[in-house]
């Protein structure tokens, strides 16, 4: 779990929910709001006295304490509830200008008008309560579902080599009789490929974190960007690939001020990618140009390529392409989108017309034409 | 006493002395082995042995700190196993003596060619002047390298990056260290002259210089001049 740690809580599932626009203005900012509201809307009534009876002032009050109900938590709602009542009664009821109420009906108005004002507040604070603690629902549902995304693809890669081992060990320990000297071959050949993709499992899981916390800093070195290419395409073959992989670098490329590290491991995850998802008959094309002190690196390939509407997902954290077969955690691609932007770079991605993807990573740098220095 | 040589596998974790005592004494070394920084230091003091494994990630001391101590008067080989492969941490280890380096999981025939070379440097180096490495021949004393026979034509600087790398085959030399010394001090950050003699030396003694079968690349750290035994 140590590992899975740092990542799942980088990918935002624990932030609480921040729907309601209340809870983005301060509770002082809230009084303030419904005060100044309820006097506004009384001073207007107040310069329209003369033509408007103080009965139909107290509905208008009334709307007003709505306005805030909808607005405002509970507490500026009461005060509004309060305050308009009493303005009522000191400005409209007669005999103005005192709290004294004339007649028993009007008792009664100012009665019913205090009791309404305050059901409201209460009613729409608890019709919010309800809508809050659904949408609190739904998000920890989906919460749940990413979640469970996560460890299903996780668990699914790691088990699935760690099974091939325990499976191949108990096989060659309590069944070593019976088997032949192939079975035992094999068997141990299984163990030695599931222990390789475990392996590059890890190492993409704990690259993911390192580029969640931050901590990744590219060491700028000069780089020869032929070099890293052909390391790339070196520990790639060292997996036993099928495909055909073609190299176009111009030898007049200049070299590049870059972390060669971080742009072998970009290379090689999209070579990897590559050589996954695509026929073992087909080829791969990687090639280095410098635009104007940007390195460009196009890797191409001649497979099914992405569906338009994916093109954009597939650097996502974890994300697979619906139907993608299964040998891929979702997170290479994601590196390569993380070292490129740390690099200060871009990665994009297209369907080639000719069938296949095309990605192309451009990182600006540094160069240096100091190659020729002939006679030293 | 057998003349097998003695490593001694400095480590704390159990599976992994395991695995290499199982390896080594296979393959015909005499293996010891100590769980913990103190008791390590402690054999070697005592019977210093041929070769030491040492892990960086030891429970009791710094691995770079073990290193400094052990050097402070020990000259075999000492060839360190970690589990971080963040080149800082390499390239630090490698500046304060150790031998060479292998990132957990290693394989083994890649742990064995290290022993080995490693063994080797420290027997052969002395006094040899003739190199003879496959289809490559460098004659130290007079300066010359020929490939099937055929002199080739290097520059001083051309020649002098090679020399060093050949007369320390199987280690790897970082790049502050090459820059160093056939540069000199002041060209510690000049790496880009590294990287353009590099492809020079290549283009003259490799036959596919992008596939270099002699000057190995260490990514991020340096360089290393490999033996076709």
């Amino acid at each position: 779990m140590l590992v899975f740690c740092p990542i799942l809580l980088q990918c935002n599932l624990l932030t609480p929910v921040t729907a309601f626009t209340i809870n983005n203005i301060s509770i002082t900012k809230q009084y303030v709001y419904s005060v100044l509201l309820v006097c506004f809307v009384s001073v207007l009534c107040f310069l329209f006295s003369t033509y408007i009876e103080y009965r139909v002032i107290a509905f208008l009050l009334l709307v007003t304490v709505s306005v805030t109900a909808v607005l405002f938590d509970i507490l500026p709602v009461l005060l509004a509830a309060v305050l308009s009542a009493l303005i009522w009664d000191f400005f409209f009821i007669p005999p103005h200008f005192t709290f004294r109420v004339g007649t028993t009906e009007d008792f009664f108005l100012l009665l019913m008008y205090f009791v309404i004002a305050l059901v409201n507040a209460v009613l729409t604070h608890k019709i919010r309560r309800v809508e809050k603690i659904a949408m609190q629902k739904e998000e920890k549902a989906k919460t749940v579902k990413l979640y469970n995304t996560l460890l299903n693809s996780l668990s699914h890669e790691l088990k699935t080599p760690i099974a091939t081992i325990i499976g191949a060990t108990d096989n060659l320990q309590t069944n070593n009789v019976k088997l032949t000297p192939q079975n035992r071959h094999d068997l141990v050949q299984e163990i030695s490929k599931a222990t390789v993709r475990l392996n590059q499992q890890v190492e993409n899981l704990l690259n993911m974190s390192r580029l969640d916390s931050g901590f990744i800093q590219p060491k700028k070195e000069w780089s020869d960007i032929s070099e890293v290419i052909y390391d790339a395409v070196k520990r790639i073959e060292e997996n036993g690939i099928q495909q055909q992989l073609v190299i176009n670098v111009n030898p007049s490329i200049p070299l590049f001020k870059l972390d060669e590290v971080m742009l072998e491991q970009i290379i090689y995850n999209l070579l990897n990618n590559a050589v996954q998802y695509t026929p073992s008959t087909s080829r791969i094309d990687i090639m280095a140009i410098n635009h104007a002190d940007v390195l460009q690196v196009v890797v191409e390939d001649e497979g099914a390529g992405f569906p338009e509407a994916e093109l954009k997902k597939v650097f996502n954290k974890f994300y697979r392409l619906k139907n993608a077969k299964p040998g891929g955690t979702g997170l290479g691609l994601s590196i390569v989108k993380g070292f490129t932007e740390a690099m200060g770079g871009i990665v994009s991605l297209e369907n080639r017309k000719s069938g296949g993807a095309k990605f192309i990573i451009e990182i600006p740098a540094e160069t240096s034409y100091l190659k020729n220095l002939k006679n030293e | 006493m057998s003349n097998k040589a003695i490593i001694l596998i400095i480590d704390d974790e159990v599976q992994i002395r395991r695995l290499l005592e199982i390896t080594l004494e296979s393959n015909d070394y005499e293996v010891r082995m100590a769980a913990t920084a103190k008791e390590g230091l402690m054999q070697t003091a005592i019977h210093p042995p041929d070769m030491i494994l040492l892990d960086l990630g030891l429970p009791d001391q710094h691995g770079h700190e073990v290193l400094q101590k052990l050097r402070g008067w020990y000259t075999n080989p000492i060839i360190i196993l970690s589990v971080q492969s963040g080149e800082e941490d390499i390239i630090k280890a490698l500046d304060n003596g150790a031998n060479d380096y292998l990132v957990k999981p290693f394989r083994t025939g890649e742990l064995l060619a290290r022993i080995r070379s490693s063994l080797r440097t420290k027997t052969i180096q002395e006094n040899n002047p003739l190199l003879e490495n496959g289809s490559l021949q460098i004659d130290l004393a007079a300066r010359v390298v020929k490939k099937n026979n055929e002199v080739i034509k290097l520059t001083a600087t051309e020649y002098n990056l090679l020399a060093l790398l050949a007369k320390n085959e199987g280690k790897v030399l970082t790049h502050h260290y090459l820059l160093k010394e056939v540069w000199g001090p002041g060209y510690l950050n000049q790496s880009q002259y590294l990287r353009v003699f590099i492809a020079q030396v290549r283009k003259k003694i490799e036959t596919d210089p992008n596939r270099p079968e002699f000057i190995i690349t260490e990514s991020g750290i340096g360089y290393r001049y490999v033996s076709k035994e």
